[in-house]
């Protein structure tokens, strides 16, 4: 079945919204609006605003009251538009929904789904724009979701609904538009939320991506074998607890690797990886990780400028080659 | 401020090629450190300095071929301090090898000294591509840009072609300059033998001296009493050295001669004469002399006697101005305190320049030589 990215966010959220009258969705403009990314369009018709709750603009009260629900025994979706927003909800997140497993000793749990999304190329400036996921992929308590295809944006809700603690998904704002093929049958996109997955498969270098910048690897990917190049693709999907044994695997094929990240590369998760890298993979290393990332700057307006600021495959094949040498 | 410059590697020698730099700016260098590798005709020479410093600046990249006496690096006296250290450009740090990780373990499962790679990674860094070419495996990926050569351990036909060249044009200067004189005394050796033989009974084989370390120590004892043969003829003028730093005929495996010098074999126990003997031997067949090796012989001894020739009338290499030759050692009629018998003798020769000195003194000296050979307990 043809679809898009947006249309299979949707599809997972129907499932679940019939599958468990726990499950229920608020955020900002989810209700009447459809949602500002039109993922939750219809579902207001179909569920009600018992189910489909519009809320208003206060992040922090309306994930803070998505924290009580949980702990109350409901299975809440918190959809928060973009995470350069969710950082008014930071306390909720990360002083609440985290710690409060580890806090009572194990008797509460946050069973919680927040949805957010992030990163650039929609020009939408710098507070709309930008990609904080390692902020989140820090926190010991959450766990860190990043679907980049349309299979996983069908099948990672279930899983992060089924999870007894939190669990933040991030959509790449990018991604909503991106269309292909879903397989029929959950067989096709079923997933668990704890392994990277490799997208392609290479001899030569690993590009080590997740998200949005995930179809950008594999159009390197693509260039960079027409030129008899194979690098392998690497998609990390869970930012938190990272798959490490998946790098090591990759690497210990390739000694050589790439990491793509949107975030700036200053304390980014691309760091993280480089540094499970070098700690875990050193003596398989043939030349010194490189990483492409975002400019160390605010994302600009402008369509061009914000295209310079951000990972693009010629940027990415570029580094490919300097790893190889050639 | 002072300049290091490419030294002289010996009278065959106008230039050399620059394979390596062993240090970067910034470093701090002491006096006999080995600052560079320079293949010459014959051999990749380990440069050294001599005077203490701190490497200002790198001024000759590697892979330039340069003239002898070309300023190789500038370097600060110790407590000089520079203006400003340049960066060094393109130049790799040298000093520790550079090679992958993956590579260094692939070399090492697969048995390969690390070393004798060339490297076509960043900055000439060895990479698993490279070990696996050079264990002659298929590689697994894309092959690299051309490897930088490094210091080559087996002689190319190019190498003993330029080698040929070297000698020929050392040997022919030799034989056009200087006009030489020969003189032959016939040594007996029972004396030293059995000496050697009690010497050598006591010790682990890896310790046992040959003849010809004794046969070395004697010719430098013999020529500290006479320096007319010990030193260079230069700019029509001798110079007599003070020090006798006897150079040392070794055939190289693949071909043609190199002749290192034994520093100060005159004051060295028979011992470590031998051991540093051994090391010269092994490193010049392995390619890693030092450059004061190579340009300090102040005299040179052949010894033939292991191809079995009687004797040698040697061609001395210039600027010395003598070369001392043995042959074989071999039982020969020999009458002592007027009794005929049979004795284990040696025929030494000298070759002399004659403008420095002549056959009187150079008799004198084979004399001299004759008689430490007979008080081995003395050498």
């Amino acid at each position: 079945m043809k679809t898009s990215y947006r249309e299979a966010l949707r599809l997972a959220l129907r499932e679940a919204l019939i599958a468990d009258p726990r499950v229920f969705l608020m955020g900002e403009d989810v209700g009447r609006y459809g949602g500002t990314y039109a993922v939750s369009k219809g579902l207001l018709d179909e569920f009600g605003p018992e189910r489909i709750r519009d809320t208003p603009l206060s992040e922090l009260g309306f994930v803070g009251a998505g924290v009580g629900a949980a702990l109350g025994g409901l299975r809440p979706i918190v959809e928060v538009m973009t995470v350069n927003f969710s950082l008014l909800a930071l306390d909720q997140i990360v002083n609440s929904a985290a710690l409060l497993r580890h806090m009572s000793g194990g008797q509460f749990s946050v069973p919680l789904v927040l949805r957010m999304a992030t990163g650039a190329g929609r020009q939408l400036a710098a507070q709309h724009s930008h990609s904080l996921e390692n902020w989140y992929a820090h926190i010991p308590g959450i766990r860190v979701l990043a679907p980049a295809t349309i299979a996983d944006a069908r099948g990672m809700l279930a899983p992060a609904l089924a999870d007894p603690d939190p669990v933040v998904i991030f959509e790449h704002a990018q991604l909503y538009n991106l269309e292909g093929e879903l397989p029929a049958s959950p067989d096709g996109w079923a997933c668990d939320i704890a392994h990277a997955a490799v997208r392609r498969e290479g001899s030569q270098a690993t590009l080590i991506t997740y998200g949005g910048c995930l179809p950008k690897a594999l159009q390197a990917a693509e260039q960079l074998a027409a030129d008899g190049i194979e690098v392998e693709v690497l998609d990390l999907r869970v930012l938190r607890p990272l798959d490490t044994d998946a790098i090591a695997a990759s690497l210990a094929k390739t000694h050589r690797a790439v990491v793509v990240d949107e975030g700036w590369k200053s304390g980014s998760l691309a760091a993280e990886v480089v540094a499970r890298i070098v700690e875990r993979c050193f003596y398989d290393l043939d030349a010194p990780p490189l990483r492409v990332c975002s400019a160390e700057v605010p994302i600009p307006y402008a369509k061009h400028m914000e295209a310079a600021a951000l990972p693009q495959p010629e940027r990415i094949a570029a580094a490919v080659r300097e790893v190889l040498g050639v | 401020m002072f300049e290091f410059k490419l030294p002289s590697l010996g009278a065959d020698m106008d230039e050399g090629k620059l394979l390596q730099w062993l240090v970067k700016p910034g470093d701090r260098v002491h006096k006999g450190q080995v600052l560079a590798i320079v293949d010459t005709a014959k051999a990749a020479v380990d440069v050294e300095i001599w005077q203490a410093g701190v490497v200002r600046e790198l001024l000759v990249a590697p892979e330039t071929t340069i003239p002898v006496g070309t300023v190789l690096a500038t370097l600060d006296e110790l407590g000089e301090t520079a203006a400003a250290v340049p960066s060094v450009g393109a130049m790799p740090p040298a000093g520790r090898l550079r090679i992958s990780p993956a590579a260094r373990r692939r070399a090492e499962a697969l048995g390969i000294d690390p070393a004798t790679v060339p490297g076509s990674g960043e900055g000439g860094a060895i990479t698993l591509a490279d070990v696996e070419r050079a264990a002659g495996r298929p590689q697994s990926v894309t092959p690299p840009p051309a490897p930088v050569p490094r210091p080559p351990v087996a002689a190319s036909p190019d190498r003993n072609a330029e080698m040929r060249r070297a000698i020929a044009a050392a040997m022919s200067r030799s034989k056009r300059e200087i006009p030489h004189y020969y003189l032959f005394e016939t040594i007996p050796l029972a004396r030293a033998q059995a000496w050697l033989t009690a010497a050598n009974a006591g010790r682990p084989i890896s310790e046992r001296l040959l003849l010809a370390a004794l046969q070395l120590k004697a010719v430098a004892l013999a020529l500290a009493k006479y320096p007319e043969l010990n030193g260079f003829f230069v700019d029509g003028r001798y110079q007599p050295s003070t020090a006798v730093h006897l150079g040392v005929a070794i055939s190289l495996r693949q071909g043609g001669l190199i002749a290192p010098a034994l520093r100060d074999a005159d004051s060295k126990p028979l011992a470590q004469l031998m051991r540093e003997l051994a090391d010269l031997v092994g490193r010049a067949r392995a390619g890693s002399l030092r450059s004061s090796e190579l340009n300090e012989a102040t005299v040179t001894v052949t010894n033939l006697g292991e191809q079995g020739v009687e004797a040698v009338a040697g061609v001395i290499y210039p600027p010395q101005v003598a070369l001392v030759g043995f042959g074989a050692v071999a039982e020969r009629p020999w009458v002592e305190d007027g009794t005929l018998g049979v004795a284990p003798t040696v025929v030494a020769s000298l070759a002399a320049d004659h403008r420095v000195s002549d056959g009187h003194r150079g008799a004198l000296f084979l004399a001299e030589l004759r008689a430490r050979l007979q008080h081995p307990d003395e050498l």
